[in-house]
């Protein structure tokens, strides 16, 4: 076995092996579960005990309001706002909503009051709210004689679908093109972050203890510093690579277990109408949307891209923060600065691409992202859903790779120096010379 | 020559650690490697380790310029030493005597057999940082001679070693050399240096200053002095034909000239009364042939 597949097996394994990567890969699926359930749960959750409110209707605007998420409508026909709050006091009901009759109908804003001993929480009061303003809407248009079906055919629903020059018409766009390619984007943009700057930490740290373990010197004698270095930072990658692969194959094997354990194999039919105003028809129809949105990606294209920039990116960070723990060793508070140049461009690079890359994919500074190679592997595959040009992801691929080469041997440069300096607070000045010693 | 060094010079920035050093390590010597902290012994000894390159001059090891096989058949503990303190001894063992070229049975076999040599077979699944610090050298030490290599260079070997582990690391030592592996030993304690080598060299500021077989440079170095012991005080009005640079008691410290042998001057004691008890040339310690040959180097710098 070569002395560099020796160390990329230490550093695959004593990582792999560790307890903390264990529970964090095993746990991580199921930590995305309990979140997703507790959404789930907060967003049933129907806000506390429910309000019996009287309405008291003094213009006869209102009929019956249906009880609705928490709140029950009486209605308080013959009764006068006294005995009304002799009620409330009497705690035969929660409240008393008094509505005023409108001025004329010209009147576009109406203030109605709410007598209570309890403050009406913000979601029931907006709940009450809205189910008002329909109900004075229906007064007013029946008080006019309105047609209802003639005003519904005023509203029209606008989309924009993009189409292409030449006449081709293979990809037909919509609105879910823009969406899911946006939702690809940014798994991916989050995912490259993530992974480079966690994994390129990990090799850091890694550098870091070896030289004040005092052990590089001993493996110094035996290999050469570059061969340490790439060990390290393969190994490491593998390390990331393994995770990513086994929080893929846990989460689908956690969405599909977790619907036969439960048997919930649909939600239940009356949580989809009263969670929103959509009715099943229209989820069902945008499901089916965005699925063959998701089928029409070139998922080839954009695997390939994914493993290319992140190899990219990696190596091209993995190398700077191995060079930085080179340089820092024993103390690692007053190295932190050295740093900088490695977190810096990586943190610009995700926060341009949730700001621009959101808004437009395609904007100048995106496309400038896309290229500059200390941005690309979190930019570039951000747009890879979105057909950009050609020349632009085959100048990127290279400018990354390029980049890539180059870094790791600059990194290998100030490595070699850098591992066996011991008790010197190291400046960039410094570590700017050392690229240039022989040997 | 299991190791010669040839015109070496090693330079960091405008800062030359190694200026021109040249030296030659016999087969089957312990050689000696002294010099004040900073003379630049670690970064001559980083050269033949193959760790860093020279700037200029070539060394060879055992007759072939060095290469990437080289490593291979040099030992090295280093002075900033240490081993992975979350792994196990066994398998830290195997990881570093691998990459040092065996294989992993040939591994297995020598850890085997250095672990029953210690008595500390019921190690290798103990983690390095559950052993006392005194434990770790030994697997230090073990780590360093697994691979049999043909030179061993130990780089303070005995620092933060006691007396009993150090005792039986210089056993080994000894050992070692006498199955035919050559050593450097690099230190600043003169009293291992007398006791142990055959061969030194003393670097200064870069620059080999002294180099030579043990004994040579102590009659190089030697001042004619000559202490004699007798059984009474010589008369006080005795012609002693040579100075006493000391007296106490029964005791004196004489002084020769260069053309002045030690039968000169028991020829003189065979007149007096007073006998002879002990008669013994006084050579100079490495203590003092280092300190004077450092001040001497540092006048004429």
């Amino acid at each position: 076995m070569s002395k560099l597949s020796l160390i990329i097996k230490r550093e695959y394994l004593t990582r792999v092996r560790k307890k903390s990567f264990i529970i964090g890969t095993l746990l991580a699926p199921v930590g995305l579960l309990v979140y997703m359930l507790v959404i789930v749960g907060l967003s049933a959750y129907q806000g506390g005990d429910e309000v019996r409110v009287a309405i008291l209707d003094e213009a006869g605007m209102i009929n019956q309001i249906p009880d609705e998420r928490g709140v029950r409508f009486i209605p308080a026909a013959n009764k006068n706002l006294d005995q009304l709050k002799q009620e409330v006091m009497e705690r035969k009901i929660d409240g008393v909503l008094r509505v005023p009759p409108l001025a004329n109908f010209k009147q576009t804003d109406h203030t109605v009051y709410y007598y209570s001993e309890d403050k009406l929480a913000p979601e029931k009061s907006e709940l009450i709210e809205r189910r008002l303003a329909t109900k004075i809407r229906d007064f007013k248009m029946d008080s006019l004689r309105l047609d209802v079906e003639q005003l519904k055919l005023l509203d029209s629903e606008v989309s924009i679908d993009p189409e292409s020059l030449t006449g081709e018409d293979k990809d037909d766009q919509s609105k879910y093109t823009v969406g899911v390619g946006l939702a690809i984007g940014g798994i991916m943009t989050f995912l490259l972050f993530f992974m480079v700057l966690m994994y390129g930490q990990m090799v850091m740290r890694s550098v870091m203890e070896e030289k004040t373990n005092r052990i590089v010197e001993v493996i110094m004698s035996s290999v050469r510093p570059f061969d340490l270095m790439m060990g390290k930072i393969v190994g490491a990658g593998l390390v990331g690579l393994t995770q990513v692969v086994a929080w893929v194959v846990l989460s689908g094997a956690v969405s599909f277990l977790v619907p036969m354990i439960f048997g919930l194999d649909s939600p239940p039919p009356g949580a989809m109408e009263s969670a929103g105003q959509a009715d099943p028809e229209m989820v069902q129809d945008m499901i089916t949307r965005i699925m063959s949105e998701l089928s029409k990606q070139n998922w080839l294209l954009i695997t390939t891209s994914f493993i290319i920039f992140f190899l990219g990116g990696y190596f091209i960070y993995a190398s700077m923060f191995a060079a930085v723990g080179s340089a820092m060793g024993d103390d690692s508070g007053e190295g932190q600065a050295l740093t900088l140049p490695a977190t810096l461009p990586l943190i610009l690079a995700f926060y341009i691409v949730s700001m621009a890359g959101w808004r437009n994919p395609d904007s100048g500074l995106m496309v400038f992202a896309s290229i500059f190679p200390l941005f690309s592997p979190i930019a570039m595959p951000f747009r890879m859903a979105f057909n950009p040009p050609w020349y632009e992801v085959a100048l990127s691929i290279v400018l990354v790779l390029a980049t890539a080469v180059l870094f790791v041997w600059l990194a290998g440069r100030i490595y070699r120096v850098g591992i066996l300096m011991y008790g010197k607070k190291v400046t960039f000045r410094e570590i700017g010379k050392w690229l240039f010693y022989k040997g | 020559m299991i190791l010669s060094v040839q015109h070496v010079v090693k330079t960091y920035g405008t800062y030359r650690a190694v200026d021109d050093v040249s030296l030659e390590v016999p087969k089957g010597t312990v050689f000696g490697m002294l010099g004040p902290n900073g003379a630049g012994k670690t970064s001559l000894i980083r050269m033949i380790t193959t760790i860093t390159a020279p700037d200029e001059g070539k060394i060879y090891l055992d007759g072939e310029l060095l290469n990437s096989r080289s490593p291979e058949k040099i030992g090295y503990m280093p002075e900033e030493r240490g081993l992975y303190k979350k792994m196990k001894v066994g398998e830290q063992l195997l990881y570093l005597a691998q990459l040092k070229g065996l294989t992993e049975k040939q591994a297995k076999d020598a850890i085997d057999y250095w672990l029953n040599r210690f008595e500390i077979t019921d190690w290798w699944e103990k983690k390095v940082e559950d052993l006392s610090k005194g434990m770790q050298q030994k697997i230090q030490f073990i780590a360093t001679i697994l691979h049999r290599p043909r030179l061993l260079i130990l780089d303070e070997p005995f620092t933060g070693l006691d007396p009993i582990n150090t005792n039986l690391i210089k056993d080994e030592i000894r050992l070692l050399n006498e199955s035919g592996i050559s050593i450097i030993f690099s230190t600043h304690r003169m009293e291992q240096v007398e006791e142990m080598c055959n061969h030194i060299v003393l670097i200064n500021k870069g620059k080999n200053v002294l180099y030579g077989d043990v004994q040579t440079i102590k009659k190089q170095y030697k001042k004619n002095l000559y202490e004699v012991e007798t059984d009474g005080v010589l008369p006080d009005g005795a012609q002693v034909p040579f100075p006493v640079v000391k007296h106490e008691k029964n005791t004196y410290t004489f002084q020769l000239d260069r053309e002045e042998t030690s039968s000169d001057l028991l020829r003189f004691f065979l007149q007096q009364p007073a006998r002879v008890v002990r008669f013994q040339e006084i050579l100079p310690s490495f203590n003092e042939i280092f300190i004077q040959r450092v001040a001497e180097t540092e006048t004429t710098a």
